[in-house]
């Protein structure tokens, strides 16, 4: 009975969205050189300035090798035998309906808990209980993806967006990626690589050159977008790589909140899923980016799994505007990601919040950069690892102050909570000043989820499951409360099936 | 309700408790006194079944049942509380979010329906009251910087709330003063009733003034050396533990 109830061995990962959807797709075969970009482009119909943007992407990564300085191990991914484009196959040119999308998709996404159908999310999904609404006092009762707007983004390409006509009447575009190429070129062309260039990093270039789809959000000037806009993406077909771009622009005044959700089928092979998110906030604009990732981690030996090598960043680039970062990272076998924000404008906001799992054989080096250069911007950083298993985790974080930074502030707040004793959690915090006026604090934490409070706990009549689920979620409490309400809920309940595990 | 026989319990291979033999009545208020280290708090874990001790022999029954076999949990929907001498900190979990978890959980597991928001609210505030907590100790996080004696009565309106079949109080009293001891009192008091039985583990004579004890047992060196009635309480208190032939310094290890 003495080894059986210990706190690590009330941890497990059940990956409830690993089955693979049976569709017709059109999957080039696998392999990168420039003809695959050329097809590539072609057969999405893009502007020829988009093709050349590409292909310079491609001859500068070329020049690149695959960064190992982060603390993460794994297989070096073989870029010749992932496939660059992968679509359901359809009749017509791009389903603008939710009539002309294949009910197999729809199935999909409604397996998924995500509704395609406007009036179905409108309705509203009502959640379980989870202790994260209980918490929440339970005054609103609607669910998950009440009122959200939906860009489904399958394998290379968006599905469908839902809630158009309504976002449209408040002068919010909100589409694919391609389909903004064609219809507002112009706006791609001003703000793609801005924040991220070409050649940013090894991964952020390989995107640029053969990004298939993505989502696109402008609000323009003044503007409070009406509904929260989410973006979620499914990885189906095998051997294929995700490369998804994201561009956000909160034109001045306006203000947005998007969320991204990922799921992926479970598979013994490793996929690669390398996006680039930018964001752009002109004056006295807001951007609030949160993620609930769940790629497929693999298995509880560290077989198959996600790559996921992300590039994201927000600049702050009119005064007084805002990036805000929440993330909720449960999935991937491997994950190196620094969502990360440039405090261009004066009295700019840099926010990261972040809560990362990881189990069994993960591996996670995550945490953010945030980078003052105008005056008085202030930047906060809270990052909450949990690791389990024989997971391993790091927390990186830059925080920089340029010369020109006066007055500018930064608090660093990172706490990681081990389950069980065969897992790891480190922190990298770096620190660059180049002004005197500038203050930064640190602070950090390790604790673990001790016997005492399990006892206590259980001593309550609380199932030892539910103890630890209730315990991580205490831990991760100041950084669900940055979320947006209904995806407070998903992420609660996220970490309690992630945790989910059989006695003994 | 509870019969220990011949209860033995060990440390790391050490042993703790050396043949308790115990037997608690329905509506009966028994105290263990004691020196520190001989082992009162040790008796209390092995109770609940805190797996850093191991029983090495004898038998508990807690209303027929071996307790033994059940696990933490299940002795807790069975009916056993304890009131923990050191109560530890959830940072995060409201004591209202753990208490509805907890409460809703044991009111399952007797068949009961689950108390919704405001009913469960509404009980809440009142037991918190009861122990002299206001409202706002509801909505921080498990005891997370509460301060010792606050600990303590939050344990007791944990108590109040979970209505158990035995109450088992770990040095309830340590460390309160006199106004905060009687709030503890009074809360064990609102709760005796003739089916429920308490065992109230304490170094000093004065809580048992407040809760008047039927037996008082004393502990020392992980045995029962004396059982008595309040009086033997009185006793103590008068003599000191010396009185009975113990030297507290050498019980204390
Ligand atoms: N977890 C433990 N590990 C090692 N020794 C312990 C542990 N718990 C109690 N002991 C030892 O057992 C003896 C009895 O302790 P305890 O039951 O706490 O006494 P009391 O509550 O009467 O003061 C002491 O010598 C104490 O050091
Ligand atoms: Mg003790």
């Amino acid at each position: 009975m003495a080894e059986s109830n210990k706190p690590e061995d009330f941890v497990k990962h059940e990956y409830e969205a690993g089955f693979v959807t049976d569709i017709e797709s059109d999957t080039f075969e696998p392999g990168l050189n420039e003809d695959v970009i050329k097809r590539l482009s072609e057969v999405k119909g893009e502007p020829e300035w988009m093709l050349e943007w590409r292909l310079e992407a491609y001859r500068q990564f070329q020049e690149m090798t695959e960064p190992n300085w982060q603390k993460v191990n794994f297989e070096p991914v073989d870029l010749q035998s992932i496939s660059y484009y992968s679509a359901p196959k359809k009749d017509t040119d791009k389903p603008q309906s939710l009539d002309e999308v294949d009910p197999e998709l729809l199935r999909t996404y409604e397996k998924l808990g995500i509704p395609l159908h406007e009036q179905k999310a409108l309705a509203g999904v009502a959640g379980a209980g989870t202790p994260a609404e209980a918490e929440a006092g339970s005054s609103e009762e609607g669910g998950a993806y009440s009122n959200v707007a939906v860009d489904a983004v399958f394998d290379s390409v968006s599905v469908v967006t839902t809630f158009k006509n309504k976002l449209a009447e408040a002068g919010v575009i909100f589409c694919s990626i391609s389909e903004a190429l064609q219809e507002y070129p112009e706006l791609v062309k001003k703000y793609l690589g801005s924040v991220v260039p070409r050649g940013d990093n090894y991964f952020a270039s390989l995107n640029s050159a053969v990004f298939s789809d993505g989502s696109f959000v402008y609000v323009p000037k003044g503007v409070k977008c009406p509904m929260e806009l989410s973006t979620y993406f499914r990885i189906n077909a095998e051997n294929t790589g995700q490369f998804e771009r994201t561009l956000i622009i909160a034109d001045e005044g306006a203000s947005v909140s998007y969320l991204e959700g990922c799921t992926a089928p479970q598979r013994d092979e490793n996929q690669l899923h390398a996006a680039v998110v930018e964001l752009v906030a002109l004056d006295d604009a807001e951007i609030k980016y949160s993620t609930v990732q769940n790629w497929y981690p693999g298995d509880e030996n560290g077989k198959g799994g996600i790559f996921n090598f992300v590039t994201k960043r927000g600049m702050a680039r009119g005064r007084n505007s805002k990036i805000s970062w929440t993330q909720v990272e449960t999935g991937s076998a491997v994950t190196w990601k620094y969502p990360s924000c440039v405090l261009k404008g004066d009295n700019s906001v840099g926010e990261f919040y972040s809560v990362a799992l990881t189990n069994n054989y993960q591996q996670a080096d995550t945490g953010t950069k945030m980078i003052h250069i105008g005056k008085n911007t202030r930047s906060t950083i809270i990052a909450k690892g949990i690791s389990a298993g024989k997971s391993d985790q790091s927390y990186r974080g830059l925080v920089k102050f340029q010369p020109t930074a006066e007055g500018a502030r930064n608090f660093t707040q990172c706490d990681s909570l081990l389950i069980g004793d065969k897992c790891g959690a480190h922190t990298f915090p770096y620190i660059e000043n180049k002004n005197s006026s500038a203050t930064v604090e640190h602070e950090a934490t390790t604790s673990k989820v001790s016997d005492e409070q399990m006892l206590f706990c259980r001593q309550r009549g609380i199932d030892p499951e539910q103890a630890v689920s209730m315990i991580v979620n205490g831990f991760c409490k100041e950084v669900f409360k940055e979320l947006p309400m209904e995806f407070a809920v998903e992420a609660g309940k996220l970490l309690e099936v992630s945790l989910e595990g059989s006695v003994g | 309700m509870l019969t220990i026989k011949n209860l033995h319990a060990s440390v790391e291979g050490t042993p703790i408790l050396k043949g308790i033999n115990l037997e608690i009545k329905p509506g009966e208020v028994h105290a263990v006194m004691g020196p520190n280290g001989s082992g009162k708090s040790t008796l209390a874990q092995v109770l609940v079944g805190h797996e850093a001790f191991e029983v090495t022999e004898g038998e508990i029954l807690f209303d027929g049942q071996n307790l033994l076999d059940l696990e933490v949990e299940e002795r807790a929907l069975a009916g056993l509380f304890l009131a923990f001498q050191y109560p530890v900190e959830i940072p995060g979990v409201s004591n209202l979010q753990f208490l509805r978890t907890a409460v809703n959980t044991l009111r399952k597991h007797r068949g009961e329906n689950e108390l919704d928001s405001p009913s469960f609210m509404k009980m809440a505030k009142e037991k918190a009251k009861q122990v002299d907590l206001g409202p706002d100790f509801l909505k921080r996080g498990v005891n997370e910087g509460f301060s010792g004696g606050e600990k303590k009565r939050n344990e007791i309106m944990q108590m109040l709330m979970m209505e158990p079949r035995l109450g088992i109080l770990d040095e309830t009293d340590s460390g309160l003063d006199i106004d905060a001891l009687k709030t503890i009192a009074n809360g064990v008091n609102t709760l005796r009733a003739e089916n429920r039985s308490f065992l109230v583990v304490t170094h000093y004579q004065r809580l048992l003034n407040h809760i008047v004890p039927d037996v008082v047992h004393v502990l020392a060196g992980g045995q029962i050396i004396k059982s008595g009635d309040k009086q033997l309480a009185m006793e103590l208190e008068e003599h000191g533990y010396g009185w009975l032939g113990i030297n507290e310094a050498e019980a204390a290890g």
